[in-house]
């Protein structure tokens, strides 16, 4: 903790604008029994959806509940390894905490078999080459590596298939 | 059959259905949705209805128990609000999440609305978390834990000759005793007064017994209007008044050992009128315990805490909201004809507010 | 509606990058004690206090209601508060107007800050959670894609964005209050600027603004007191209402979100309002990123859907010439104090219907829409008021 007061020309001490009060907290995160077997799938090196019992969406990660039918989703559906872009945009904004080199391209990727696309990372193109409906697949870290952690997709590349049509993932903008 | 007139509001609104998870030390697997995904089921099922039955919904949590931003999102998942609903969140206990819906219901354009609450105590340290709730320039800095706070409370309390280290303890062990009917409850049981007197300080004057236990919990109320309310249950439980107050944050210039906000907040939603078969405190504190009994003229005649109150489970965000439950579920099941319920934020009872439930 | 409910009195600060100068507490009575000047009232005037902000994290105090009953005047009365994410400021107001609808109060003061330099906002929403990909880089990130949705999805030519960026900044030099006054805007100053999230330019971004609104709203008798007190006419509240729904969920259209859609169909209902663009004199509409102005012209009716960018391009939102001007004020493009940021919009067509906005003033407004949004383009709160009784 410290204050800083301004000194005046007179040498008064001015009003103090500033008390930094470092705040540090710990948690322990529950990921939910859904979302422990989405991160389990991770560290076999697939991804695990669930589908909603009522309306039959297949939802990944799955977070235990459908979220427009508010009921458990139980049962589990392994994905494609391949999906399509559905959108993205390119980060140019240093910012705390950050892992990846700037630019990157931060992407919607919808899963072959998923209703619902997730955030990911596009590498192996130029930033400038990514385009909505382009074909993707997920890079794994080496198999000694992976674990129950995001950190398992190191990212998604082109996966050399042609452009999805806009009118097969326009429904998921 | 034909409700009671309310004190305020023109038109009636009762709790018709009530709803909560077990009450857990740490609920483990389950995230908050998984933990609130059966109570909304249940709340809804006790009634026959659906989330397509209520017109407003209303949560209370905070993004501190769980240490990140928009915690009340997610959680939105659980009920399911398609097509798009209503909704609003307040960042407080869900009491006064409750309060929020009472106000929307006073229109006429719907007739009934859900209420929850819910947080995790365990995922972080309580201890350090609750210092982020007091002035932020004067109090945070110093990271005055909660227990240390009660603790100040409860000798003015002493000192000032209303209460006794023995009449803390009995408090605690009657809480507890009372808990043991109570499937929900986390802390239940029978406690020897003398052994527990004999129990080490945690902070003096303050033994563990006097203590809350940290609960991970939710729970969930269904409301509803007039005509609506008699349709799902056979006995509504009748909101006839509900107010809240705040004091000063300012603990040096508050009088500790005295409750002028719940009194005031009682007064307005007609709890000194006398009458009350059994009251729900939010005391987390058995020392608090004191001061909003004496705050609210509650008598011997008054069953205080027949569900064990917060001493017995205290899930933070929810555990006041969870006393309007436990107290409309007094008159739901016909055993109470008036209840009160009390509901409390911020440090030492800072916040404080009150229902009056009665029978039709 | 048991009662009628105006607004009698608005206040708000002067929006700033830091507000050295004032406490936390210092900001919000700076609001309130404006907007209570403006009522003709004093504190003990007041019924009840209601507040909005924010995410906590942002100044890294739980639960600020509880430290700033003192200053806000709550002791021994009522105090409350909202957090709907970025709609917060708006549906703050509504939980207020809603007491003075519902009979409850006869005067309601209603508060909305955010206070960003006390803490790191962008650090706040990006919290390490162990569960998602720190990929986000503060907001832009997760509207930037949805931007290029809308863009492949409308075939808006690429300066749309631009043309609002421009507009809002050239209208907030007319507004004392706004944190942005750049006298030298231009569509080469904002093409230049860095790509922060392409497609999103760094001029086509909101700032971080420290900031407080207030206003304080009344029942039909207390709006004829301060009438009779200080000479200015009440804004009568002739619609509102709130809309959410699920952040992900399959087939979600997160370009023009349903619950936007049946927000505004809800509040034009009450308000009769039959063709937004005809039937409102202007609208101050959330919009934190400039390509929201066309997004928001499809989603709350204005035009027909893909039809936004047309508006903005031939000058339709513009203060100088449009027909149905936004964000006159400057909007959120100009001032950004999250958690106020929904009520400013509130406040400014209260300033609007009541002939108060000074050098942005539209001529002879009678009825306006406010609206915030919130989450991931998934919370809406709306007002229309009017120079009307309901």
């Amino acid at each position: 903790m410290s204050d800083t007061a301004t000194e005046t020309e007179g040498g008064e001490r001015g009003p103090v604008t500033h008390l930094a009060t470092p705040i540090r907290l710990e948690y322990n995160f529950t990921a939910g029994i859904a979302q422990s077997r989405y991160l389990r799938g991770l560290a076999e090196g697939k991804f695990i959806g669930q589908r909603c019992p009522v309306c039959h969406k297949v939802y990944v990660p799955a977070r235990g509940s459908c979220p427009t039918d508010g009921v458990a989703t139980t049962d589990e559906v392994v994905l494609s390894n391949s999906g399509t872009v559905t959108t993205y945009c390119i980060v140019n904004v240093p910012f705390a905490g950050q892992t990846i080199e700037i630019p990157y391209i931060c992407a919607q990727v919808l899963l072959d078999g998923a209703n619902l696309s997730f955030m990911g990372l596009i590498q192996e193109i130029p930033t400038d080459e990514v385009r909505m409906g382009m074909r993707v697949e997920a890079v794994w870290v080496p198999d000694d590596e992976l674990g129950p952690t995001l950190a398992s997709v190191k990212y998604f590349r082109p996966n050399g298939e042609p452009d999805a049509d806009y009118e097969t993932y326009k429904e998921y903008l | 059959m034909s409700p009671p007139t309310p004190r305020q509001g023109h038109r009636p609104v009762a709790v018709v259905s009530f709803a909560q998870a077990d009450n857990l030390r740490r609920e483990g697997a389950r995230n908050e949705v998984e933990m609130l995904l059966p109570v909304i089921g249940e709340v809804f099922a006790n009634v026959g209805i659906t989330k397509d039955d209520v017109g407003f919904i209303c949560s209370g949590s905070t993004d501190y128990l769980v240490g990140g931003p928009f915690s009340f999102v997610t959680a939105l998942d659980a009920v399911g609000v398609w097509p798009p609903r209503s909704e609003s969140h307040v960042e407080m206990d869900a009491a006064w999440a409750l309060y929020e819906a009472w106000v929307r219901l006073q229109e006429d354009d719907i007739d009934a609305a859900l209420v929850y609450g819910f947080g995790k105590s365990s995922l972080g340290n309580l201890g350090e978390i609750f210092a982020l709730q007091l002035d932020p320039y004067v109090m945070a800095p110093l990271w005055p834990d909660p227990v240390s706070l009660a603790a100040l409370q409860a000798r003015a309390l002493l000192d000032s000759g209303r209460t006794t280290e023995q009449e803390l303890a009995e408090i605690a062990a009657r809480n507890r005793r009372r808990a043991l009917t109570n499937p929900n409850a986390q802390v239940a049981g029978e406690f020897d007064v003398a052994e527990l007197l004999a129990e080490d300080y945690v902070v003096s004057p303050l033994r563990r017994h006097t203590l809350p236990p940290i609960t991970d919990g939710a729970c969930a109320i269904v409301l509803a209007v007039g005509g609506r309310a008699y349709e799902l249950a056979e006995r509504p439980a009748w909101i006839t008044g509900i107010d809240h107050r705040v004091e000063t944050h300012a603990i040096g210039a508050r009088d500790l050992t005295h409750s002028p906000s719940t009194r005031k907040a009682g007064e307005i939603a007609g709890a000194l009128d006398g009458g009350i078969d059994i009251a729900e405190l939010h005391a987390p504190f058995a020392s608090q315990e004191v001061v909003v009994r004496d705050a609210l003229s509650l008598g011997d005649n008054v069953d205080v805490n027949p569900s064990g109150g917060v001493l017995a489970a205290n899930p933070i965000m929810s555990a006041g909201l969870a006393r309007i439950g436990e107290a409309a579920s007094r008159i739901l099941d016909g055993t109470a004809g008036r209840a009160l319920a009390h509901a409390t934020s911020g440090p030492l009872l800072q916040q404080n507010l009150v229902a009056v439930l009665e029978r039709g | 509606m048991a009662e009628r409910c105006a607004v009698i009195g608005v206040g708000q600060t002067h929006h700033k990058s830091r507000r050295d100068d004032v406490s936390i507490a210092g900001l919000v009575r700076e609001a309130a004690q404006r907007a209570l000047a403006d009522a003709g009232v004093t504190w003990s005037d007041i019924d009840a206090v209601v507040l909005g902000k924010a995410p906590d994290m942002f100044e890294g105090v739980m639960m600020p209601e509880l430290y700033l009953a003192p200053a806000l005047g709550a002791v021994g009365k009522p105090i409350f508060r909202v957090h709907t994410a970025g709609s917060v400021g708006g549906s703050t107001a509504l939980v207020a107007a809603h007491l003075i609808t519902a009979g409850i109060h006869r005067r309601v003061l209603t508060v909305a800050f955010e206070k960003q330099s006390d803490s790191d906002a962008m650090w706040a929403l990006s919290v390490p959670q162990p569960f998602s990909a720190p990929l986000l880089a503060g907001a832009g990130g997760y509207f930037a894609p949805h931007i290029r949705a809308y863009m492949r999805r409308s075939g808006a030519p690429r300066d749309t964005g631009m043309l609002v960026a421009v507009k809002d900044r050239l209208q907030a030099l007319k507004n004392p209050y706004a944190h942005l006054h750049i006298p030298d805007i231009s569509l080469q100053m904002v093409e230049e600027s860095v790509m922060l999230w392409d497609p999103l330019h760094y001029l086509e971004a909101c700032p971080s603004s420290d900031g407080a609104a207030a206003m304080v709203l009344g029942t039909e008798a207390a709006a004829a007191e301060a009438q009779a007190a200080t000479g200015k006419r009440p804004a009568w509240v002739q619609g509102m209402a709130m809309r959410s729904e699920p952040t992900m969920f399959a087939g979600r259209d997160q370009v023009n979100p349903q619950a936007g859609r049946d927000c505004a169909k809800d509040v034009y209902a009450q308000a009769g309002i039959e063709n937004p663009r005809e039937d409102l004199d202007c609208a101050e509409v959330y919009v934190p990123f400039s390509w929201y102005e066309p997004m928001w012209l499809e989603n709350l009716g204005f035009c027909a859907e893909g039809d936004g960018w047309k508006l903005t391009q031939e000058g339709a939102t513009a203060l100088d010439g449009g027909d149905i001007p936004w964000n006159c004020s400057g909007g959120v493009l100009s001032s950004n104090p999250i958690g106020a940021s929904g009520m400013l919009r509130f406040l400014e067509v209260a300033l609007q219907v009541r002939g108060e906005a000074g050098e942005h003033q539209v001529d002879g407004v009678r009825r306006a829409l406010g609206q915030a949004y919130g989450g991931g383009s998934q919370f809406f709160a709306m007002w229309v008021l009017g120079t009307e009784k309901p």
